[in-house]
């Protein structure tokens, strides 16, 4: 019988318990999440279980969610089992202040670059990382542009007129 | 039997007689002629230039249609485009400079040898553009002094053709002393560049 998101949530339900939750299926696309201490755990379960198999790291990304006091930055892995074709989506949320979460680089080798460009622009610090640094913008930027609390817009820019673009 | 020709068969005009290119003001009489060396130099320079195409995205494709036979940018003596900075004379910055980049093409042209002029073609080049973001270059005279802007989203080719002419005339009209000047100097100056 192949693989269905039923049988995954069992899986690690009867692994984790309740430290894995906030299920959900978005586009049938099986979400949860769990403690970010947890994650290189679950990840490595979800690795080696002989019945699940994910090991394919498609995407590995954060979002940022200002009013979400002390889990401020979302670390979203996105995983793929490529025996049995299905995708699952894990979330781990960190504080702003401490955005420090376990670097996936020894299980997945795709996890590097990937993790290097969360750390570009969100400044999610990967520990155990073996090269964190930029990849995408220029080394001398002194700030993660994704965070909200940056504008979009470029700051020295001086012709363009607020009252143009319906602004105060 | 042969086929009826249907396209340009009729005989228009022109609409300005083509003349060559007349000589700068001077004396002349019985076999000499003498005029000031800077018009000469002008004269030789202008029809001469040799440009180095820096393109990054679509104004690239455009220029590339300016560059074939339709818009032919080798009638005004440009057809030598080379992309070896030291023997070029008109840098044509054309599309979006990411701030990534920047240090790129200040360093073309720092290698580029006096006496140089810049293009910026379109909008991204001029400005920014539409990437008014923290990653993208707002102009490119941000880094390095730029003679001629043309405008446009990309701009069409008569459009560069346009600006090209412009830097023909800065370049035919350009004192040998300009780049000894002071105020010139001060212009490199304050880009940081000696």
């Amino acid at each position: 019988m192949s693989l269905t998101n039923d049988i995954i949530k069992q899986h690690l339900t009867e692994k984790f318990g309740a430290e894995v939750y906030d299920w959900s299926e978005p586009y049938s696309m099986l979400t949860f999440t769990s403690k970010k201490d947890l994650n290189l755990k679950v990840l490595q379960f979800l690795y080696d279980e002989p019945s699940l198999q994910f090991r394919f790291l498609t995407d590995l990304c954060a979002v940022h969610y200002p009013e979400k006091k002390g889990e401020e930055i979302a670390v979203v892995y996105h995983l793929h089992n490529l025996v049995d074709n299905i995708r699952i989506r894990y979330k781990v949320f960190t504080d702003a202040a401490k955005p420090d979460v376990y670097s996936a680089t020894a299980l997945y080798a795709s996890a590097n670059w990937m993790e290097r460009e969360t750390y570009d622009f969100y400044g999610v610090n990967f520990i155990g990382h073996p090269n964190l640094k930029r990849i995408l913008n220029a080394d001398e930027m002194d700030y993660f542009p994704m965070l909200k609390q940056y504008p979009l817009e470029e700051q020295s820019r001086i012709d363009k007129d607020d009252e143009m673009f319906g602004r105060d | 039997m042969p086929r009826p020709v249907q396209y340009n068969i009729k005989d228009k005009p022109l609409e300005t007689p083509i003349g060559v290119v007349t000589g700068p003001e001077g004396f002349s009489g019985e076999g000499f002629f003498a005029t000031k060396l800077s018009d000469v130099v002008g004269l030789a320079r202008k029809n001469s230039i040799w440009p180095l195409p820096f393109a990054t995205s679509c104004c690239g494709i455009e220029f590339m249609a300016l560059m074939a036979s339709h818009y032919d940018l080798a009638r005004f003596g440009s057809e030598r485009v080379s992309f070896s900075p030291r023997q070029c004379d008109l840098l044509m910055v054309m599309g979006t400079i990411a701030k990534k980049m920047a240090p790129v093409v200040k360093q073309v042209y720092l290698q580029m040898a006096e006496p140089r002029w810049v293009l910026a073609m379109g909008a991204c080049a001029s400005s920014g553009g539409i990437f008014d973001s923290y990653s993208v270059l707002q102009g490119i005279d941000q880094i390095i002094p730029v003679d001629v802007y043309v405008p446009g989203c990309p701009p069409r080719p008569e459009a560069v053709l346009d600006g090209f002419i412009k830097v023909q005339d800065l370049v035919g009209k350009e004192s040998l002393r300009r780049r000894h000047s002071e105020q010139y100097n001060d212009l490199m100056n304050s880009y940081g560049i000696k």
